[in-house]
C-alpha cells in the first residue's frame, strides 16, 4: 500500500463520517484541524478503519496517536503485520 | 467480523449518486424512503439521516401514519443508534422523532414534570439500560435466594419505571432484554452458581419477560439478536471501554430496524400477507415442465427437503395469522396440481386465501390480490426466486415488500425471519382463526357472485351481531383493531391500552365492539365504535368508527348505525355527530355518514349530524344480540 492509497482511503472515510468532501487529510494534523472530528466521530472513524483494512486495535493504541501521520503509521504496521 | 446487516434487502449500485441527485420538494422524503430500504450500512444510515435532515427538516404531508416522537432513556451512549431508528422509520415511511435524557438521568426525567423529556412529550418511550447498569451489583459468594431477592427488585424498579411512562405519557413502552455482555465463571453448568453475573442476564431477561406481559410493556429482544448473530456482532468490550457504546456501531442498522418495527406493529404497520410464487419458490423445478413426479420437494434431496422446510414456515405463519396468497406465473391447472396430488406438500388448497395462476404480469396480480384480500399494497410481502421478477415488483409496486432471497432456498425462512415483516406486539383469538375466516370469506364471495337476488342472498347467510360495551376481555382485540385499521376508518385515530382501559371504566361513554357470525361461520369482531358527548351538549361525537373490510356490502355499517343509535338514547344524547378525518387510505369512507342519512354541518365533508328524535332504525337482513361477545362464542 502506497502513502497515496493509505490517505486516499482514510480521506473517504473521514469525508464520509464527517460529511465532509472538502477534507484533505495531511499527516502533522489534528482534531483540532478538522471541524467535526470530535471524540463520538472518533468512534465511528476507527470502526470505519478496522472495518476497511481488516485490523484491530489496540486500545491503549487508540489513545497515544498524536495526529493523522501517527494514525497512518498505525494503519500502515497493522496492515502490513497482517499480510 | 461482519456484524449483522440489512441482508434481506437489495443492494443499490448507483445508491451515492442517487443520495446526491435528491434535491429538496415534495419527492425528497420518497426518494430517501426509497433509498433506506437498500443494503445500507452504518456509515450509509448516518449519510441518509444527516441528509434527511437536511432536506425534510419537518414531516412532510401524507405520511403513513402521525408522526412517532420517541424517548430513548438510556444508561450509556446511543447516540450512535439514531440516526439508525429513524431511518428504520423512513423504511416504512414513518418519522420518528428521538429524544434522548442526558443518560444515567433517566429517572429524574421521568419524574420531574419540568424535564426536557416532559417537555418532548413522547408517543413511545424505550428503555436501553445496559447490562453494566442494572446487574453489575450481582456478585457471585451469595446464596440463591440472595440473588433471587436482588434480581425480582431490580425487575420491580423497572417495573415502577414502566408504570411512571405510562401513567405521564399514555404511550407504548418498550424495554429492551440484556445483551449477554458477561462471561461465565463456573462454564456449562453456570447455573449453579449464585452470583453469577453471565447467569443472572439470563434469569433478569426470562423475569422481564414475564413482567413485561403483565405489564403490557413490548420487548425489544436483543438478547435473540445476539444469540442469531454471536455476541461479538453486538458487542466489543473496547468500544465499551473506550465509548460505553454497549451495542456496536455496525449492529445500528439493523439495531435501528427492530426498534422501528416494534413501533410500526403499534400502529399496526406490520405486513399482514404473505404472498407466494410456485415454481422454484415452494418446490425445485417448474411443474409445467418437470411436471408431478419430477418437482423436487420432500425427501430424497436435500433441496427437496429445504422446500418443505420453506413451505412450513409459510405455514405456521399462516397458523400465527398471516394470509397466505399465491402468485404465480403459470396455467392455473398445472398449478393446483401440486396441491392436489403431490404427498409431499405441506400447503394444502385451503391454506391459501388467494390463488392467482396466470400469465398477467405479477405487479397486476399482486394488486389484485390486494383488493381481493381488501387490505393494501403496503401489507403484501412477495417472495419469489425470480431476481427479475423481484426487481419488476419492486419497480411497479414499491410499496409492496419482496426480499432478496439468497440462492439456497435453506436460508429462507432464516432471511425472512430476520426482516421481521410481520412483527407482533400482541396474539389474539383472531389472527389464530383468520385463515379460516378468509376461507370462508371465499365461499361467501362465490355464493354471492352466484346469487342474483342479494337480499335472499343476505338472508341467507343467517347473520348475526353480537355486541356489547368495551370490556376488559375484548382489551387487546380493541386496541389492535383500532391501531391497524387503515382504510375502512372514518378518523384513524390511534389509541393506547390505557385510553381503552378509561373508555371501559367510563359509564359516559359509548362504545361499541361487535361480532359477526353468520352460516359460514365466526367473523370475529369486525366493528368498533367511540362516541363521547361534546362537552356541554347532549350531542355524541363518533370518535372512532371502523370496520373490516372483510364484511362490506352486507348491510353491517346499517346495522352498526342501529346499534349506535340505541347505546346513543339510552345515554340521553339528542345528536350525532359523525366526523370524516381524510387520509391516503381512507377514501372509501368518504360518503360514510352521507349513505347512512347524515346531513353534512361543514363544506368540506369532515363533520355530519343526524338528529335522533324520529330517527327509525335501518332495515338490515342481520339480527342483533347483546352478549359477552369476546368470550369464545
Amino acid at each position: 500500500m502506497t502513502d497515496p492509497e493509505l490517505y486516499a482511503g482514510l480521506n473517504e472515510i473521514f469525508r464520509q463520517v464527517l460529511d465532509d468532501d472538502t477534507i484533505d487529510l495531511q499527516p502533522s494534523m489534528t482534531a483540532d484541524d478538522v471541524e467535526g472530528w470530535d471524540s463520538m466521530n472518533h468512534i465511528f472513524i476507527v470502526v470505519e478503519i478496522e472495518k476497511r483494512f481488516g485490523i484491530k486495535f489496540q486500545a491503549a493504541e487508540m489513545e497515544e496517536l498524536k495526529n493523522v501521520g501517527e494514525l497512518a503509521a498505525l494503519v500502515r504496521q497493522k496492515s502490513a503485520a497482517r499480510a | 467480523m461482519r456484524g449483522p446487516d440489512l441482508h434481506w434487502l437489495p443492494t443499490q449500485a448507483t445508491w451515492s449518486q442517487v443520495l446526491g441527485s435528491v434535491v429538496p420538494g415534495a419527492e425528497a422524503w420518497p426518494a430517501l424512503c426509497a433509498l433506506a430500504r437498500t443494503r445500507i450500512d452504518s456509515l450509509e444510515t448516518r449519510t441518509l439521516d444527516r441528509r434527511r435532515q437536511r432536506l425534510v427538516p419537518e414531516p412532510p404531508p401524507g405520511l403513513a401514519a402521525p408522526p412517532i416522537r420517541l424517548a430513548i432513556l438510556a444508561s450509556s451512549t446511543v447516540d450512535h443508534l439514531l440516526p439508525a431508528i429513524r431511518t428504520g422509520g423512513m423504511r416504512r415511511d414513518l418519522w420518528i422523532e428521538t429524544h434522548t435524557p442526558d443518560y444515567g438521568q433517566y429517572t429524574q426525567a421521568l419524574m420531574d414534570p419540568a424535564s426536557p423529556l416532559h417537555a418532548f412529550g413522547p408517543t413511545a418511550v424505550l428503555f436501553a439500560l445496559d447490562t453494566h447498569h442494572l446487574l453489575g451489583g450481582i456478585e457471585p459468594g451469595g446464596t440463591a435466594s440472595d440473588v433471587e431477592r436482588h434480581l425480582a427488585q431490580i425487575a420491580d424498579d423497572l417495573a415502577a419505571q414502566w408504570a411512571r411512562a405510562r401513567r405521564a405519557f399514555r404511550c407504548q413502552v418498550i424495554q429492551q432484554t440484556l445483551l449477554p455482555v458477561f462471561e461465565p465463571l463456573f462454564g456449562s453448568n453456570e447455573h449453579r452458581l449464585p452470583g453469577s453475573q453471565f447467569w443472572a442476564v439470563q434469569q433478569l431477561n426470562t423475569m422481564l419477560r414475564q413482567r413485561a406481559d403483565a405489564e403490557g410493556v413490548d420487548l425489544l429482544a436483543l438478547d435473540f439478536a445476539a444469540a442469531g448473530d454471536g455476541l461479538a456482532a453486538w458487542h466489543d468490550p473496547a468500544l465499551w471501554h473506550r465509548a460505553k457504546q454497549e451495542v456496536h456501531p455496525s449492529a445500528a442498522p439493523f439495531y435501528g430496524d427492530l426498534v422501528a418495527r416494534l413501533l410500526a406493529a403499534a400502529m399496526g404497520r406490520s405486513a399482514k400477507a404473505f404472498v407466494l410464487d410456485l415454481d422454484n419458490t415452494l418446490w425445485g423445478g417448474v411443474i409445467g415442465d418437470d411436471g408431478l413426479e419430477g418437482v423436487k420437494l420432500g425427501q430424497g434431496s436435500a433441496l427437496g427437503e429445504a422446500f418443505v422446510a420453506f413451505q412450513r414456515y409459510a405455514r405456521d405463519l399462516s397458523r400465527r395469522g398471516i394470509i397466505l396468497a399465491v402468485c404465480s406465473k403459470n396455467d392455473e391447472a398445472n398449478a393446483l396440481e401440486p396441491f392436489e396430488k403431490h404427498p409431499e406438500m405441506v400447503l394444502k388448497q385451503s391454506d391459501i386465501a388467494c390463488f392467482v395462476a396466470n400469465w398477467t404480469d405479477k405487479a397486476a396480480n399482486l394488486r389484485d390480490i390486494a383488493a381481493t384480500l381488501n387490505i393494501g399494497l403496503d401489507s403484501l410481502v412477495f417472495a419469489d426466486d425470480n431476481p427479475a421478477e423481484r426487481a419488476i415488483v419492486r419497480r411497479e409496486l414499491p410499496m409492496v415488500a419482496v426480499p432478496e432471497l439468497p440462492e439456497d432456498p435453506t436460508l429462507w425462512p432464516s432471511t425472512l425471519a430476520a426482516a421481521g415483516y410481520f412483527e407482533s406486539l400482541r396474539l389474539t383469538r383472531e389472527d389464530i382463526d383468520r385463515s379460516a375466516q378468509y376461507q370462508a370469506n371465499r365461499q361467501r364471495t362465490s355464493m354471492m357472485a352466484s346469487a342474483t337476488d342479494l337480499k335472499g342472498y343476505l338472508r341467507s347467510l343467517e347473520m348475526r351481531a353480537l355486541w356489547n360495551r368495551f370490556d376488559r376481555i375484548g382489551h387487546a382485540r380493541i386496541v389492535q383493531l383500532i391501531n391497524k385499521t387503515n382504510q375502512f376508518n372514518l378518523t384513524t385515530r390511534r389509541v393506547t391500552d390505557e385510553e381503552i382501559a378509561a373508555l371501559i371504566e367510563d359509564e359516559r361513554a359509548l362504545t361499541l365492539q361487535i361480532r359477526l357470525t353468520d352460516t359460514f361461520g365466526d367473523n370475529g369482531i369486525i366493528a368498533i365504535v367511540i362516541g363521547l358527548f361534546e362537552p356541554g351538549t347532549r350531542d355524541i361525537r363518533i370518535d372512532t368508527w371502523l370496520m373490516s373490510c372483510r364484511v362490506l356490502g352486507r348491510q353491517m355499517e346499517e346495522e352498526t348505525l342501529n346499534l349506535v343509535v340505541q347505546q346513543a338514547r339510552a345515554l340521553g344524547a339528542e345528536r350525532l355527530i359523525g366526523v370524516y378525518f381524510p387520509t391516503p387510505k381512507n377514501g372509501m369512507v368518504r360518503d360514510h355518514y352521507q349513505r347512512l342519512g347524515f346531513i353534512p354541518s361543514d363544506d368540506n365533508g369532515t363533520r355530519w349530524e343526524l338528529a335522533l328524535n324520529d330517527w327509525t332504525p335501518l332495515p338490515t337482513a342481520i339480527a342483533s344480540e347483546a352478549v359477552n361477545i369476546s368470550r369464545t362464542p
